[in-house]
């Protein structure tokens, strides 16, 4: 783990989400000072330690393949912000 | 007698005594609401007719369920079929559930009717309740305090009389420190004896659906009712559910009860600790052993969850997008902005400030550093635990280091607030159970403020934790009315 050099603003933008400038000085300060609060992990040796993903670890967890209801259209989509007969409407995405 | 300030499991028994309608306990508490939330601030909304007409509904059905007719108290990140859910956010403006989560299946089965809507910190990320986008919440007992968080509406309300009990969700805390700060009991069970279907979900492999109460026995029959397999939840232990108000009356007698060095660190409170050494005394009076253990990692727990946890959240959130529901940004010219403008909109700085830290942590060049090492020391945390619990039946340490802290106190600084959260965080990471039970309250200048004190069990430890609970309340006697 080398020294925080964390940018607000590139991460911020990986994850979909406008920043004011305002908003971009405050968080890169807070963020920089949850980091270094993180670094104390480096103290740790975790070699040949197997990570942790889930508590409780239970893998492939099938239910019975038995066919049931499901949700239907109108009502799934009933909290679309726009909707275009059977479709969620969003912006044109290709040309 | 007020009715408002019954147990749950006292209202249910004046119920199924036919003492007292369904319609009779919606319509006190309601009066309380009228009364009292102006104040507290703990509902986001209270369906009042609806909750009338659920009572009338089971007001002409012959008792059956063990909440027939008692009105119950939600979180506002669990679905409700036709009623909003807004996990205290705005993005989720609007949004009403089409189907209903497990829990509310379940409390339903059982009799139960819906009051409304708790506050909590947005997405469930904070320790005060301060982050809800649409107000902050008081601390009945000093209404210039936090509540707690994020379950910190449920708590409030349930301190003050406002319902009889209710469900909120723990990833970090956000049961526990709550009802420790209000005065309330509040239990995180092991991870996946609740299961989480139709909850908000935070950090998937933290998060848990619990009680909050006004005791132990209201605990014990919420889990009761809530708990066990759930097919739609594949984290959902087939473990069956044993009879948990059983264990409220079996006494302490030889339980081995361990002392965790690393949680009576600098820091806590004087008052606190008073308080909490108080209740080992009494515990040991009640034939618990004392054993001294240790838990070497706890210092790293606060860190190890800020990286998963923001981890988790950064991928569980990507679904707030403004395409499916809720908030939508006016006029996108296309789709990245589209979901950049309707986020920015839609979070608060602090579900912000961890989608960052979150997607930071997950990013490549940064994954092994962050996020793999995070789950490595997790690892570490969890033996930790398995090894006290080879040498004890239960762990006792405080719930939260201070008593509530005034509103605004830490609100600048998020680090600050993430070390409200020091004692009860280690638990989520390593999938165990914890229960917090008022032990006392603080004495000297200012309003007293309630102290709470945490068991932890082992996995799938519930019983043992209400043994100890149960025991402990019979003992512990102090003064629960905030005087609101």
């Amino acid at each position: 783990m080398s020294t925080p050099s964390m940018d607000v603003r590139y991460v911020a933008q990986l994850a979909r989400l406008n920043l004011s400038p305002d908003e971009a000085e405050r968080f890169q300060a807070q963020l920089e000072q949850v980091l270094a609060y993180v670094e104390q992990l480096e103290q740790l040796d975790v070699k040949g330690i197997e990570p942790t993903a889930h508590a409780v670890p239970r893998s492939n967890v099938f239910r019975a393949d038995e066919e049931s209801s499901s949700l239907p259209v109108d009502e799934a989509l009933g909290n679309a912000p726009q909707r275009l007969n059977n479709l969620f409407r969003v912006p044109k995405v290709v040309e | 007698m007020s009715l408002h300030t019954l147990t749950l499991a006292q209202a249910a028994e004046k119920v199924r005594r036919k003492e007292v309608s369904s319609v009779d306990l919606v319509k006190a508490l309601l009066v309380r609401i009228r009364e009292v939330d102006p104040r507290v601030q703990a509902f986001l909304d209270v369906n009042e007719e609806d909750a009338l007409e659920q009572a009338r509904l089971r007001d002409r059905e012959s008792p059956s369920g063990a909440l027939h007719g008692v009105p119950v108290l939600l979180k506002d990140n669990m679905n409700r079929r036709g009623t909003f859910c807004s996990c205290g956010s705005k993005i989720l403006n609007g949004y009403r559930a089409p189907y209903n989560a497990t829990v509310v299946e379940r409390l339903e089965k059982a009799g139960a009717v819906f009051l409304g809507r708790a506050n909590m910190d947005e997405f469930a990320m904070g320790s005060s309740t301060e982050n809800s986008a649409m107000h902050a919440t008081r601390n009945p007992w000093d209404l210039e305090r936090i509540p707690g968080g994020s379950s910190g509406g449920c708590a409030a309300a349930v301190a003050s009389d406002m319902a009889f009990g209710s469900l909120g969700s723990d990833t970090g805390g956000s049961i526990r420190q709550p009802a420790a700060v209000c005065g309330c009991v509040g239990l995180k069970p092991t991870y996946g004896r609740v299961s989480r279907y139709g909850l908000v979900a935070f950090a998937s492999s933290l998060d848990q659906i619990g009680p909050i109460t006004k005791d132990a026995r209201d605990a014990a029959l919420l889990l009761q009712t809530i708990a066990g397999h759930d097919p739609r939840d594949s984290t959902s232990l087939p473990d069956a559910v044993p009879d948990y108000s059983k264990a409220l009356e079996q006494g302490i007698k030889g339980l081995r009860m361990g002392l965790p060095k690393e949680y009576f660190a600098p820091g806590l409170d004087p008052q606190v600790e008073k308080l909490v050494r108080a209740a080992v005394e009494e515990l040991r009076q009640l034939g618990a052993e004392l054993v001294e253990i240790s838990l070497p990692h706890t210092p790293y727990a606060v860190a190890v969850y800020y990286v998963i946890a923001t981890a988790e959240a950064s991928a569980n959130l990507a679904r707030f997008d403004g395409v499916r529901y809720g908030h939508r940004t006016s006029e996108p010219s296309d789709l990245l902005d589209l979901y950049g403008r309707t986020r920015a909109e839609g979070f608060g700085p602090e579900v912000k400030r961890r989608i960052i830290l979150g997607t930071y942590v997950l990013s490549s060049g940064y994954y092994d550093a962050y996020y793999l090492r995070a789950q490595k020391v997790r690892t570490l945390i969890r033996r930790d635990f398995g090894e006290a619990f080879k040498k004890c039946d239960f762990i006792l340490t405080p719930t939260s280091p201070t008593p509530a802290f005034k509103l605004g106190e830490k609100a600048n600084d998020p680090l600050q607030m993430y070390l409200a959260d020091i004692c009860t965080i280690a638990a989520n990471l390593a999938g165990i159970c914890g229960i917090s039970v008022p032990c006392g309250r603080t004495g000297g200048a200012g309003k007293p403020l309630p102290v709470g004190l945490q068991f932890l069990g082992p996995s799938m430890g519930e019983e043992t934790l209400f043994r100890v609970a149960g025991a402990y309340e019979q003992v512990c006697r102090w003064d629960r009315n905030p005087g609101l």
